[in-house]
């Protein structure tokens, strides 16, 4: 890898698949503050995603995370984004193109990383309408160091197909992202978007399995699900989303107790470090702050190794 | 001793106080938004009374926005509500006026006043006289949130466009935007008409996508304020996006107060 003055290492023997990385950025004090923070919800793209700019797109995250002070970006790519099957119900050969892309890109950072420096680790995205494929595609994921599954909206939370996906995940000890539409009154276009009540018909099925609802400020009535899922302890909660709706965060927290929130930022990091300000605004002990920013992060995903300048982080 | 940090803004041109209806919102009061504009380093607000957009008429609630502020009128300015649809209206702009106004806001959607509605053209030609900027509330939330009765919608990008292009004088200050209707607005208007409309950016994406860099480097920075939408919104996402800009792309600092009439006539 070399080191250019842009701030990109760039592969040594670069194709058009491969996306740039960043180097680690020191010289300014981190927007977010000193203390460890991870993305648990984190996307990017590939050359498959149909946007000439792909690789822009993941610069600019890549940038923003170093900018914002992030140790660690969680993430998924959701097939071809739309591009040869829709975003939702994404392709099982788009899905495996994607997940073999986000690891290969996790991996390579990994290897531009000194030990216990990794920034990116990978989800293993699957449809559950293609149940075997799915499955397998998790073991392979999760044999090559995926640490995590995530599912969007290809069908209902509360699906019967989603029984073995929750099941897989709870025999590898990895938790499931799963894309939420707070307050569903209605269907919408282009997704089988679940709510809260759905997600936690799930959760009471699999008491086993660790569920990570997406987004409680993606889209949707917040308050509702905090009702949904309040009783349910394997249900935990992610802060990302555009929304920044004053109150949100605080409700969150006091509904679920800290334990069971962590930050994350999804496709804006503007409205995650607005939501890292409101964290340390609102006044949480210091335990409970880096709970949401970190400490559930590491608990939830075991198979993971975060650390913060150089140092593993432990929960 | 450090010298004191800069302020980020020299004003918010969309906070409120009151009660909003669709959910409850925590202390909405203006003492909690005289400290939040401390710690957020922003020398004023022009503060509306939020109950006002749902209401027919908007005058008790400007009577009781003006009692609320009273005790902190060094930091907060009254931004009440005038509704041009309704009798004595101008009674009431002028009363206002007088108070001590620093902006009149309307809301074109929740009182049904739509694209080349006269009624709105009328309300900035006065606004102007009176030496006043015209607040546009595009939206107060995400329309995947809304209460099932809430159905005004957005204001759309044509109202603006066509109070812009009415020949007022008036400056508008349009909130709650995205990229997508700034752009069209800005876009849509001659430079003269342009020159008059500002811009609060708070709804605007940053990274990964960007949008908020890539209208800055289309339009500039010059026309762009900080608003906030406190208390529906966290107050910190105009510096969010400000600190995540690319190195390439610069916002000055302070955030300006929009220019109104007298300033810009007297240059």
């Amino acid at each position: 890898m070399s080191d250019t003055s842009d701030g990109l290492d760039r592969p040594a023997r670069g194709t058009d698949r491969e996306s740039p990385l960043i180097a680690p950025d020191a010289s300014r004090r981190p927007l977010a503050g000193d203390a460890p923070l991870i993305d648990v919800h984190a996307h990017f793209h590939t050359d498959r995603s149909g946007r000439s700019d792909w690789a822009m797109y993941n610069i600019s995250r890549l940038r923003a995370g170093e900018r914002i002070g992030l140790d660690a970006h969680v993430a998924s790519v959701l097939g071809s984004w739309g591009h040869a099957s829709p975003t939702y119900f994404p392709s099982p050969d788009d899905l495996t193109y994607a997940n073999q892309w986000m690891r290969a890109f996790a991996q390579r950072d990994a290897a531009r990383a000194k030990p216990a420096d990794q920034r990116l680790f990978a989800y293993v995205a699957v449809n559950p309408n293609h149940a075997a494929h799915a499955v397998q595609e998790i073991r392979t994921g999760v044999d090559q160091g995926a640490v995590g599954i995530k599912l969007a909206a290809s069908r209902k939370a509360d699906d019967a197909l989603l029984d073995d996906i929750a099941a897989e995940a709870a025999r590898h000890g990895i938790p499931i992202l799963h894309h939420v539409w707070q307050d569903r009154r209605r269907e919408w276009p282009n997704q089988d978007a679940s709510d809260g009540v759905e997600l936690g018909r799930l959760a009471a099925r699999h008491p086993n399995t660790q569920l990570l609802l997406a987004h409680i400020g993606g889209g949707g009535d917040w308050a509702h699900t905090l009702h949904a899922v309040r009783d349910l302890p394997n249900v935990h909660v992610d802060l990302s989303g555009s929304g920044i709706d004053r109150g949100m965060v605080d409700a969150t927290i006091e509904a679920l107790g800290a334990s069971r929130v962590l930050w994350a930022a999804d496709l804006t990091l503007c409205t995650g470090l607005t939501k890292a300000w409101a964290l340390d605004a609102i006044g949480l002990p210091p335990g409970a702050l880096d709970d949401v920013r970190w400490r559930n992060a590491v608990r939830l995903f075991a198979q993971a190794t975060f650390s913060h300048h150089g140092e593993v982080l432990v929960a | 001793m450090t010298a004191p940090a800069p302020n980020f803004a020299e004003v918010d041109v969309s906070a409120w106080i009151g009660s909003y209806p669709f959910r409850d919102v925590p202390h909405p009061d203006p003492e909690v938004l005289v400290r939040v504009l401390e710690r957020e380093r922003v020398a004023r607000a022009w503060v509306g009374w939020l109950p006002s957009a749902w209401q027919r008429d908007p005058s008790a609630g400007n009577a009781r926005l003006l009692s609320a502020l009273a005790p902190w009128r060094d930091v907060l300015d009254p931004a009440p509500a005038v509704r041009p649809d309704w009798p004595g209206w101008m009674t009431e702009l002028a009363k206002q006026a007088d108070a001590g106004a620093a902006a009149i806001r309307v809301y074109p959607a929740q009182w049904g006043l739509g694209p080349g509605h006269p009624a709105l053209s009328e309300l900035a030609h006065a606004c102007h006289s009176a030496g006043l900027p015209l607040h546009i509330t595009v939206r107060v939330e995400d329309v995947r949130q809304r209460h099932p009765h809430d159905v005004a919608g957005d204001v759309p990008a044509a109202t603006v466009r066509a109070l812009a292009r009415a020949n007022t004088g008036c400056t508008l200050v349009i909130s709650g935007a995205g990229r997508e209707l700034i752009e069209e607005v800005a876009w849509g208007l001659t430079p003269g008409e342009r020159a008059l409309v500002w811009f609060d950016f708070g709804w605007v994406w940053g990274p990964p996508d960007d949008h908020f860099a890539q209208l800055v480097r289309g339009l500039g920075s010059g026309q762009l304020v900080h608003g906030s939408q406190w208390p529906l919104r966290l107050v910190q996402q105009s510096r969010a996006l400000v600190s995540l800009l690319p190195a390439d792309v610069v916002v000055r600092l302070p955030l300006p107060r929009p220019k109104h009439h007298l300033e810009t006539s007297a240059g």
